[in-house]
């Protein structure tokens, strides 16, 4: 069920609407617009769709139009063209052209948001700060201040609570962000790059904090981010965004092995994989090696029997090597050396790079009961050195 | 050249024209003005002379505590109200104070929300911009004539003319405060729900107050630069012996009157300044 549509959204900054979007039509590109009638596009023909639940990442360098995007949301900018649907209750409320109250009531009830400079009011205590929203909702005193405490009970700050702003680090600064639009209870949440001034240690350690309560509060998010490694780390969509147009939306994983243009390749090619890839798109599939004796060849040494799809035994130099079975509940710790392993065909590769070390051999990848493929160091070495995509090898 | 000076403009003439139309037109205005302000002022020095100077001092000691909690502080003042008693200008200095803190408090009721206005509108402050600026520059003898006669002898011309003087101070400093609040402050408060009157209440003044505050100690020194001027249309207060020191070229008097006024400056500047620094802190 989709939270959030945004349908042919266009966003102008300028008096000469009228002129430009005629002129954006006709295929103009920004700077020739901003030649022409002084206007900036902010956003041309954006759609996207957020359902319940969902991370989705506007991701693009400064001046993308990503911010500008976010903001429409909650109504901050104004929309030119196009709608920009919020779910409110069972009906969809149009931030576009809904009346002041109605506005209103979507930013204290259905959306709030996290500012990249934190934007707390630096003459309140950090408790007044979380109450803030709350008290545009019209809470009495008592309970709003109530309720904020258990807010920073939950980014663990109930010990700053009577502290002003400026006397908190940065990544405090942005928990009690975090804590003021969550204390609102919004379904949607906006986040504009909001761990983008913070030191990387932080700002990995919040990212966690985030992914964990979003785990427990499933909310809507949609999140910007100029940082590819976050997108994908805490993104279940991402949108790239460049020179105001969405050029490529789809699943983290997809990001990385198909990139859509030269653009988005090289935002790819400074990526980790190690966050990202899985099992199933390193793998090499079973119909791609060699077969020998009714045995599946792995190299020299090693050879391996299928029966109806399952793996039966393993050959190695010196007699059988044993198997057994991962599940992502397995401690690393407790890996047993020399075996070959049965995992999923959706192991994340971090996890398959850290089994490969423990159990030093190849694995077999299962899905739906029957092996489809193997990993083994040549895949990983593959994904590291950044030879797992390119749009050539994807449109080949 | 001839013909340049033959032919003189008149306008002093139209601004005495203008002037006395005022009077005819609005003369029932005006003395009204002039009666209730009159009336105030006179009220609140009595009421003050009427206790004895030791509360008084008490009061405003206790006053001073609740602000600053600074022992220091309440020594000088102390002993520098102790030594206006000893040379005899305790009720000059009483009558000074009402004055400039009624000076103040009248332009800053009427100054903030024109700063706040102009903050909204840069059309208006486009427009206000000479007019603050006339106001600063124009030698206050000038409009003491037309306040004069307007308002009659007293402290009301006095107040007046202090307040033409002194609004220009809150006026700017609110305009620049307000519009200086940061774009992410007012993103915030728009964000979460604000109206325009809570983002007023809630984010904009606040933001502002540390600017306003100073905008308020501003007005209160210019309001006190303008004792002697204010004296010489009749309101009484510690300007009153500095002229009479002047025309009897009286150099003991002169000194001791002087020195009040400074101590009051430097007592109402401490008073003021502290917590306004403390805010922006």
């Amino acid at each position: 069920m989709s939270v959030v549509t945004i349908e042919n959204v266009d966003i102008v900054f300028g008096d000469n609407k009228a002129k430009t979007l005629p002129l954006m039509d006709k295929g103009h590109t920004r700077d020739q617009i901003l030649g022409m009638t002084g206007d900036v596009v902010g956003v041309q023909n954006a759609n996207i769709e957020v359902n319940e639940g969902e991370i989705c990442v506007l991701m693009g360098l400064s001046g993308s139009g990503k911010s500008t995007l976010l903001r429409a949301v909650n109504g901050l900018n104004k929309i030119a063209r196009g709608r920009c649907l919020v779910r409110d209750g069972d009906k969809m409320v149009d931030m576009a052209k809904c009346d002041d109250a109605t506005l209103r009531h979507m930013r204290t009830r259905r959306v709030s948001m996290v500012f990249q400079s934190f934007a707390l009011m630096p003459w309140l205590t950090v408790l007044e700060n979380v109450a803030f929203g709350l008290e545009m909702q019209g809470m009495p005193k008592a309970e709003r201040l109530k309720k904020a405490r258990e807010q920073l009970k939950m980014v663990s700050l109930d010990k700053w609570a009577n502290k002003k702003p400026d006397e908190l680090s940065g990544g405090m600064r942005q928990r009690v962000g975090l804590a003021r639009a969550f204390a609102m209870d919004t379904d949607v949440l906006l986040m504009d790059e909001p761990f983008s001034a913070l030191d990387p240690l932080i700002r990995s350690q919040l990212q966690d904090e985030l992914i964990e309560l979003q785990r427990r509060l499933n909310k809507t998010i949609i999140f910007v981010s100029h940082d590819l490694d976050e997108a994908l780390k805490i993104g279940t969509k991402i949108a790239i965004m460049e020179s105001a147009r969405i050029i490529q939306e789809d699943a983290p994983e997809q990001i990385v092995l198909n990139p859509a243009t030269e653009y988005v390749e090289k935002f790819v090619a400074h990526t980790n994989p190690l966050n990202v890839l899985r099992g199933s798109s390193l793998m090499t599939p079973l119909n791609e090696l060699a077969v020998k004796d009714d045995h599946i060849v792995i190299n020299d040494d090693i050879r391996m029997k299928l029966e109806n799809g399952k793996l039966i035994s393993v050959q190695g130099p010196r007699g059988d090597i044993p198997t057994a079975r991962w599940t992502p509940e397995t401690i690393f710790a407790n890996v047993p050396d020399n075996t070959v392993f049965i995992v999923p065909a959706n192991i994340a590769m971090r996890d398959a790079v850290e089994l490969r070390y423990h159990s030093n051999h190849f694995m077999v990848l299962e899905e739906a009961g029957k092996s489809v493929g193997i990993l083994n160091d040549h895949n990983f070495y593959h994904a590291l050195l950044g030879k797992h995509f390119g749009r050539e090898e994807a449109a080949a | 050249m001839n013909w340049l000076t033959d032919n003189k403009i008149p306008l002093g003439a139209w601004m005495e024209n203008f002037v006395d139309w005022l009077v005819t037109a609005a003369s029932g205005f005006f003395d009204l003005v002039s009666i209730t302000l009159e009336t105030m002022i006179v009220t609140m020095v009595d009421a003050i002379d009427s206790i004895h100077p030791f509360a008084v001092i008490a009061i405003i000691l206790v006053g001073v505590w609740f602000l600053h909690r600074s022992i220091g502080l309440l020594i000088f003042i102390t002993l520098s109200l102790l030594l206006i008693i000893n040379m005899g200008y305790w009720v000059e200095t009483i009558q000074t104070l009402v004055l400039v803190v009624s000076a103040t408090a009248i332009s800053v009721l009427i100054g903030v929300p024109i700063g706040i206005a102009a903050a909204h509108r840069p059309w208006l402050y486009t427009m206000l911009r000479p007019i603050l600026d006339l106001m600063q520059t124009i030698p206050t003898f000038v409009y003491l004539i037309p306040t004069l006669i307007l308002f009659g002898l007293g402290y009301v011309p006095g107040l007046i003319s202090t307040i033409i003087f002194a609004i220009a101070a809150p006026i700017r400093l609110t305009y620049l405060g307000v519009s200086k609040v940061p774009n992410e402050l007012i993103e915030a408060g728009l964000a979460f729900g604000c109206t325009k009157s809570k983002l007023l209440y809630k984010v904009e003044l606040p933001a502002a107050m540390p600017n306003i505050m100073a905008g308020v100690t501003q007005c209160i020194m210019l309001s006190l630069s303008m004792v002697v001027v204010a004296a010489l249309v009749g309101a009484d207060g510690l300007g009153k012996p500095v002229i009479r020191a002047l025309n009897t070229v009286n150099i003991s008097q002169g000194f001791e009157a002087g020195v009040a006024i400074v101590l009051v400056a430097i007592m109402l500047d401490r008073i003021c300044k502290s917590p306004s620094s403390k805010n922006a802190g």
